[in-house]
């Protein structure tokens, strides 16, 4: 029970991993992959987050007296993580965008079907 | 003045190029100004590399902040060789650029392409040249993200470039979050995350089962990257729809930077002595990277399209860097760096004859190079020359990878391992010959519009590839030097 109760945090992040991963890996939604993909990212968020956290510790901010404080810097490089997971999601929507104006679908089994039909097309040219 | 500067400045100036480029609105002006940036990176590069060489090692921190603070550049003869082989590329793929970007790619979108390109070149030698793991990350991203949009440029001219640049997009994410998710458990047991701090401290935990977890989180990771076999399957659809410049150039450097940080994480930093090593090597390397050699080369025959024959043909030569490493001995090692090199050279060369095929043809499959032996002498003599070489016939660039391969494998005592290597080499004969058979034996179909030669912009950075790999494969010295230099350094460099 201790070791349950203890990482509660671990838990919570192999659950948004796990879930992340197979909506991936599962939905054939490009944008539903894209929001997959997101809680994927999250949950390294949350690991890194709750890494640096120390118990009783408050903001580093220096002040007079010595204080517990909690450990910036995985803080710090989650910040540039969220960033680069913005920008990720930015530019798989644009994708999606693009992909919804050439194939008027955005499911990837119909995709998958206009693909193959375009792989043949090229097969057959002369 | 500059001189202590020049790390820095490798990565900096086509970081700062880039959004310049953007600015410049017109595409020739862009092309010129990325063109004289990465010229000047290759002379950076350079200098760096003779820096290095005889076992010196740079140090740079940045803004002045020693390491556990700040972040630190760590250059050995091992990461200047690929800062040579990424910024090399890039000074031979630019000048044969402009006239393939004016002909796949809008004019409206031809300064942005140049933006992209540059940021990919900045973000590929930052993963190179840095000393610090969760610097790699930001610059693998950025190379990343550059990359993605690089892929669906070739949209212009063939939709699947979105959907290839998608599921490139989706499997690239995941695995730099593996990155992520293995580095953070290196920081929880290390508190560290300067590369050589993490081998250290690694070294005194031993064994650990997060670190194991790491480890194998890791290897995943860059796995995707460098599109190892089973997770090799974003590559072949992203090479293919690519614009032809954006192929040449990331199918010489991108994977090529993912094998250098696989075998700095390896060799360096988890080191030899790792617990689990041994057995990656042997029990998944190993196997892996046989079925890799086998299966691409086996697919690759069966193509229509020829830049997807070369993409299925390199995800087998990325088996053989990988075989290099799993012989865990010095020589395997330098035969991966060595086929880092040489790879790059070939790969370069045949993507940017198809380059040239596709300019004059609007495509490369098996039919359009019909006869085209005597239309395009030039660009199909510079395709023969590639194919002998990754084939690895002697006198070639590719003949020096197999030999060390092979002597790598005869070293560990794996025999039958050497025997594949020769086997699996016949199989690029066959995937090559079909093209020399139907270019040169049979002939142009009836009807096709006359085909002139390409242009010389464009021949004359083919051919320089191809005099590489002639040269390098009669002078072998110069990259075995370096090439065992940068083995030493990847295995001794935790000391």
């Amino acid at each position: 029970m201790e070791f349950i109760l203890g990482h509660y945090n671990y838990w919570v992040v192999i659950f948004l991993m796990m879930a992340g991963l197979y909506v991936v890996v599962a939905r054939g939604n490009l944008v539903k992959k894209i929001v997959g993909l997101n809680i994927f990212q999250v949950s390294v968020f949350l690991l890194y987050i709750s890494m640096g956290k120390v118990a009783g510790g408050t903001a580093p901010i220096l002040v007079d007296e010595p204080v517990v404080y909690s450990n910036p810097l995985p803080h710090v490089l989650i910040l540039t993580a969220i960033v680069v997971g913005v920008a990720t999601t930015a530019l798989g929507l644009a994708l999606v965008v693009r992909i919804r104006e050439s194939y008027g679908t955005i499911e990837e089994d119909e995709i998958q079907v206009a693909n193959a039909a375009d792989d043949l097309l090229e097969e057959n040219r002369p | 003045m500059i001189g202590p500067h020049l790390p820095i400045l490798q990565v900096a100036l086509p970081l700062i190029a880039a959004p310049v480029c953007v600015l410049l609105r017109f595409g020739n002006l862009a092309w010129l100004l990325a063109l004289l940036v990465s010229w000047v990176s290759f002379a950076i590069a350079i200098a760096l590399l003779s820096q290095t060489m005889h076992g010196g090692t740079i140090d740079y921190f940045l803004g002045d902040w020693a390491p556990p603070w700040g972040i630190a550049y760590r250059i050995d003869a091992a990461n200047a060789f690929v800062l040579l082989i990424v910024s090399g590329i890039s000074a031979v793929v630019l000048p044969y650029a402009r006239r393939s970007v004016a002909d796949e790619i809008p004019a409206g979108q031809r300064s942005l392409f140049y933006t992209c390109f540059l940021l990919c070149l900045s973000g590929l030698l930052g993963v190179t040249i840095t000393g610090d793991a969760f610097n790699l990350f930001v610059f693998l991203e950025i190379s990343s993200l550059s990359t993605y949009i690089l892929v669906a440029m070739g949209a212009g001219r063939d939709r699947r470039a979105l959907t290839s640049a998608y599921t490139y997009l989706v499997m690239g994410t995941l695995g730099a979050t593996f990155y992520v998710i293995g580095l953070g458990l290196i920081y929880m047991m290390t508190g560290t995350l300067n590369m050589a701090d993490i081998a250290a401290r690694l070294q005194e935990l031993g064994g650990n089962r997060t670190v194991h977890v790491a480890y194998a989180f890791i290897v995943v990771g860059i796995g995707l990257k460098l599109a190892m076999f089973p997770l090799h399957t974003w590559l072949p659809n992203a090479y293919t729809f690519a614009p032809s410049a954006v192929t040449a150039f990331l199918a010489s450097t991108a994977t090529k930077v993912a094998v250098y940080v696989l075998l700095r994480f390896l060799l360096t930093i988890f080191g030899p002595t790792f617990p689990l090593e041994a057995q990656t090597l042997t029990y998944i390397f190993l196997p892996l990277a046989l079925i890799a050699m086998f299966a691409g080369s086996t697919v690759a025959i069966f193509q229509i399209n020829l830049k997807r024959m070369l993409a299925y043909s390199s995800i087998a030569q990325i088996g053989y860097m990988l075989l290099g490493i799993s012989f865990g001995n010095l020589t395997g090692v330098t035969a991966t760096v060595i086929h880092l090199f040489n790879h790059a050279l070939m790969k370069g060369a045949l993507f940017m004859a198809l380059g040239c095929v596709i300019l004059r043809l609007e495509r490369a499959s098996i039919e359009s190079v019909r006869g085209l032996g005597q239309a395009m002498p030039w660009t199909m003599a510079a395709f023969v020359a590639g194919g002998l070489s990754l084939i690895g016939v002697p006198l070639t660039a590719g003949f020096i990878s197999k030999w060390y391969l092979v002597s790598g494998a005869l070293e560990a005592g794996w025999w039958p391992v050497a025997i594949l290597i020769v086997a699996s080499s016949l199989l690029a004969v066959i995937y090559i010959w079909r093209v020399v058979e139907v270019a040169y034996f049979s002939p142009a179909p009836e009807g096709r519009p006359p085909v002139t030669e390409a242009p010389l912009g464009m021949l004359l950075p083919v051919w320089v590839l191809v005099a590489a790999n002639v040269y390098f494969g009669i002078n072998a010295d110069l990259t075995v030097d370096i090439a065992e230099e940068a083995a030493l350094a990847l295995l001794g460099g935790g000391s």
